[in-house]
């Protein structure tokens, strides 16, 4: 991808290491996320994902950022790389494992996989099959908030793919209208399916697109837990206390395919390797060693415990049975 | 009992309205110029003024946006009555409506609902032209997970607007804009008239008119003139098509021997068919003669009046194909 559509982040200080318990819970969500998506990527291969299923490894830090921001009461609307959303905003990993290899013990009942994981408990209102499907879903989420009055927030994830969906202006324009407390954040990772964001694109810095509705509007470095957090907890602040929605744009790279089985034909080495030089979980673990919160004994001893729960979270799920005949027709009407 | 208040349509839906959002505070309507403008057809006139800017909710013209967003409202608390100002704009809410509102039970097993009520008025005679005129709750009707309503009489239209509004599902709830000015009799007070019930508005023992919305009254109008020839018509409302009230008319055409389905969607691969093969393959052996269907022409709807005016049978005109089928097929 060229940088044309490459929001660059505004100059600023490095941002600030969280509280050492904190700082130490978003490495740990980054790396179970890693480990769930590494998780799945094998089960695929031994032919036990059915379907097509879109990882998010290497975009670990957007999820991680924005939901370490939320309450278990705000909303998020997720997308078809969604799998970081849904652990990050504390979808059980068991369930989630289930629901992907489509067994009848999955938050789904089996029957519908990975782009379609919903968590009521959680306020997930869903992961999409449908691009951009998720954006009116979230902004609906916040006009009932703004309703209850209890300053909740929702947020939609969608990817740089999205941005070229008509749906998407429709939206921000009355979320800024009726100064919703929704958050819309763009993950751009360069690519819509096969295709470079660039290619199919017009236009400045994506953020320009919020900024038109006059909806505030930052490029953050997506490879970077710290200041995905930290715009993040400027736009919650912003929507709990009634000041509307808020727009951002994190730069980040799908280190995989856009579904597993794709060769990634267009993508070239070099780049792959330069972001992976970026990696967002070794560059917290980095700070972390750096300020002394932790050694890389600790760390890695975290990332074999994030592999060990997914680990048995594929293998319950190896053992679950599949739906039933008779699941087909459940729950059509409520 | 007093007999009860003589209502237009458009009243008898507005009255619901008023009363759900009176009993219930999570009912909201959004939809164009619902507030302010009290409807393009002054369907929702006086809302605004009862419940305020935060329960009517004027949208700008972005349906396909707009009604996702009563969808993200109604898996979050709210009960949506969304507008959508004339049945052609459907296909701008189509996928919120097929792929979102309509399969979110199912695939969240259970975890969410979507109560929300999708609104519009249809059909031809105002010389609206092709875009503004047709009748697509077939479309609708094909997706499961959804329920759709269309009420022929104001009693009717009152009590399953009510029940939609209530209905934890997404109901579409179709309105002939030609029946907004029809009077009859509608009960004060609560109303609620369950989804899924056809009602036979005239009995009749030779032969079995099922119609739907505005061809009820053709129906009966037809079946009035039939039976000053010596043809008994009954006259079968399904009122709803998911769910289709099946029994109802599977009884009424073992009765008769002999169906016509009539609708004011295209015929082809219409709401007519399906409901012909269904009476086929249920009541076969009772059946006299082919179940017939008579559906709007299958083209563009013109603006030109006299070209509108062949689009659809008048009762006579359906008088005569009605006839037809009881005397013999040519």
């Amino acid at each position: 991808m060229n940088e044309k559509q490459t929001a660059k982040p505004a100059i600023v200080a490095e941002p600030l290491l969280p509280a050492a318990e904190e700082a130490v819970a978003l490495l740990k969500s980054m790396q179970l996320i890693r480990a769930f998506e590494e998780q799945v990527r094998r089960l695929f291969a031994g032919g036990l994902v059915p379907g097509l299923v879109h990882l998010c490894a290497g975009q670990e830090a957007v999820a991680t950022g924005v939901c370490a921001v939320l309450r278990r009461s705000d909303w998020i609307a997720s997308n078809h790389r969604g799998h970081g959303h849904c652990l990050a905003k504390g979808m059980p990993v068991d369930r989630m494992m289930a629901e992907i290899m489509g067994r009848r013990s999955g938050i789904g009942m089996g029957r519908s996989g990975s782009l379609h994981l919903f968590d009521a408990a959680n306020g997930n209102l869903g992961t999409n099959g449908i691009v951009g499907g998720g954006i009116p879903l979230a902004t609906g989420a916040a006009l009932s908030a703004k309703r209850a009055g209890r300053g909740d927030v929702a947020v939609c994830f969608f990817g740089d793919g999205a941005l070229n969906q008509g749906l998407l202006f429709e939206v921000m324009n009355m979320a800024a209208v009726w100064r919703l407390p929704v958050l819309f954040v763009c993950e751009n990772n360069g690519y819509g399916e096969f295709t470079a964001i660039d290619d199919v694109t017009a236009g400045g810095p994506p953020t320009g697109r919020g900024a038109v509705f006059d909806i505030p509007s930052e490029a953050v470095d997506g490879m970077d837990v710290l200041a995905v957090r930290e715009a993040t907890l400027r736009a919650v602040a912003r929507g709990r206390r009634g000041d509307g929605p808020s727009f951002l744009v994190c730069t980040t790279y799908r280190y995989g395919g856009h579904h597993v089985g794709d060769r990634q034909d267009y993508k070239d080495a070099e780049e792959a390797r330069a972001w992976r030089a970026k990696d967002p979980i070794l560059r917290l673990a980095a700070r972390l060693q750096g300020a002394g919160v932790a050694g890389a004994d600790r760390i890695a001893a975290w990332q074999a415990e994030a592999e060990a729960i997914v680990a048995a979270a594929a293998e319950a799920a190896k053992a679950a049975s599949e739906p039933a005949a008779e699941d087909l027709a459940r729950a059509v009407y409520a | 009992m007093p007999e009860p208040p003589i209502l237009d349509y458009r009243a008898a839906v507005l009255a619901a309205l008023a009363g759900e959002m009176r009993r219930d505070p999570a009912v909201i309507l959004l939809g164009e110029d619902v507030g302010a403008a009290g409807g393009v057809f002054l369907q929702t006139a006086g809302l605004l003024g009862e419940f305020g800017a935060e329960r009517v909710i004027d949208t700008p013209i972005s349906e396909s946006g707009a009604f996702g967003i009563a969808v993200g409202a109604a898996m979050t608390g709210q009960r949506p009555v969304f507008e959508v100002m004339f049945g052609d704009f459907m296909t701008l809410v189509m996928d919120q409506l097929v792929n979102q509102a309509a399969k979110v039970h199912y695939m969240s097993a259970g975890q969410f609902s979507v109560p929300l009520v999708l609104r519009t008025a249809v059909g031809i005679g105002a010389s609206l032209g092709p875009q503004h005129s047709q009748s697509l709750h077939a479309w609708a009707a094909h997706i499961p997970g959804l329920k759709v309503v269309m009420p022929s009489t104001p009693w009717d239209a009152k009590g399953l607007m009510a029940a939609a509004i209530r209905d934890d599902n997404p109901v579409v709830f179709f309105e002939d804009r030609m029946l907004y000015t029809r009077k009859g009799p509608v009960p004060e007070g609560e109303l609620v008239i369950p989804i899924g019930l056809a009602e036979v508005k005239r009995p009749g023992t030779d032969v079995t008119i099922i119609a739907l919305s505005r061809m009820v009254q053709v129906a009966l109008d037809a079946a009035e003139a039939l039976a000053a020839e010596g043809i008994a018509a009954e006259v079968v409302d399904p009122r709803s098509l998911l769910p289709l009230d099946l029994p109802t008319l599977v009884a009424s055409v073992k009765k008769t021997s002999r169906a016509v389905v009539v609708d004011g969607g295209y015929r082809q691969y219409g709401v007519t068919g399906e409901i012909a093969a269904a009476l086929t393959e249920e009541a076969f052996d009772w059946l006299d003669a082919p179940v017939l269907r008579v559906g709007a022409a299958d083209v563009p709807i013109p603006f030109n009046r006299s070209l509108e005016a062949l689009v659809l049978p008048d009762a006579r005109q359906l008088a005569g194909i009605v006839a037809k089928l009881v005397r013999g097929l040519p």
